[in-house]
């Protein structure tokens, strides 16, 4: 039973609130935001910062419930998605990983580092361009997320991806934001 | 023409369009998983109504908060008011939102119809 204690520090140690590990859908989306919601209320975070974390958050979740998908390499071995929001004295940190094809990488990865070569009047300006040409896909984005998510939180989204094996890789993604 | 009349839930917002009492309203919270598909009744209406609006329509916008896919489809919505003859937009925000102020400021720059701001 150590695992438990085990896990246990480490999200003590990490700060972490909330982590949820499965299979996303919009019903989960909900309830870990009413569940976040309720945690900063408790807390009596500020509505301003309460907003930020809210609408990152929601952009980071739904990005999971459209895009991810889990990866079963056998009876043992299933990558699901996994989400996570800690919260320390100036920040709070929300952070997401999934699995995702490795020829998918590269063009995700161009997309990201966009949004970070940018400053504040760029973001603006990508999103404003990006709004007006935009259609909604089929999955349901406008692919405005990340851009959103930088203007949002004021600071670079950091990113990082794990290789699996030969078709897939490992997406984490996480996203600060200060509480000044 | 009927009345389009939404409950708000927790992640679809209140809508009201009522041509007989002039009331045009949109509250709460937009976080459809599938936006296009929410808000294509409210595009259908508005494309009814533009062809036959009331001398003048105030057009109210109370988001407490919505996801970017909400925001595309906001966007379309906000260009079938420019059809509508004497359309207004009453964009509010709560006081502390600066996010949301500065958002219905990007739509004003995105469509041609008059935007007036005031915090709730």
């Amino acid at each position: 039973m150590k695992y438990v204690y085990d896990l246990h520090k480490s999200m003590r140690e990490q700060n972490l609130i909330l982590v949820y590990e499965g299979e996303f859908t919009q019903e989960i989306t909900k309830s870990v935001l009413a569940m976040a919601e309720r945690n900063m209320d408790s807390m009596g975070e500020e509505s301003t910062i309460k907003r930020k974390v809210f609408n990152v958050m929601v952009e980071c979740l739904q990005n999971i419930v459209k895009h991810g998908e889990g990866y079963k390499v056998d009876e043992s071995v299933n990558y699901d998605a996994v989400f996570m929001i800690g919260k320390k004295n100036d920040e709070y940190v929300i952070a997401s990983g999934n699995p995702l094809h490795n020829a998918d990488v590269v063009k995700l990865k161009t997309k990201l580092d966009q949004v970070n070569e940018l400053d504040k009047e760029g973001l603006k300006q990508l999103y404003k361009d990006i709004i007006k040409s935009t259609t909604i896909s089929e999955k349901g984005g406008a692919g405005l997320g990340f851009v959103d998510m930088a203007r949002k939180s004021g600071r670079k989204l950091e990113y990082e991806f794990i290789q699996i094996d030969d078709e897939r890789s490992f997406f984490a993604l996480r996203t600060t934001i200060g509480r000044e | 023409m009927e009345i389009l009349n939404l409950e708000g839930t927790e992640d679809t917002p209140k809508i009201i369009l009522d041509k007989a009492n002039g009331i045009f309203e949109i509250s709460g919270r937009s976080l459809p998983e599938d936006s296009s598909e929410f808000y294509q009744p409210v595009l259908d209406w508005l494309q009814a109504y533009a062809g036959d609006p009331n001398p003048s329509s105030e057009f109210v916008f109370k988001l407490e908060y919505f996801n970017t896919a909400s925001s595309k489809l906001i966007l379309d919505v906000l260009s079938k008011l420019e059809d509508i003859s004497g359309a207004k937009i009453h964009w509010y925000f709560h006081e502390d939102d600066e996010d949301m102020e500065e958002a219905g400021q990007e739509f004003s720059e995105l469509v041609e119809v008059s935007f007036e701001f005031s915090t709730y």
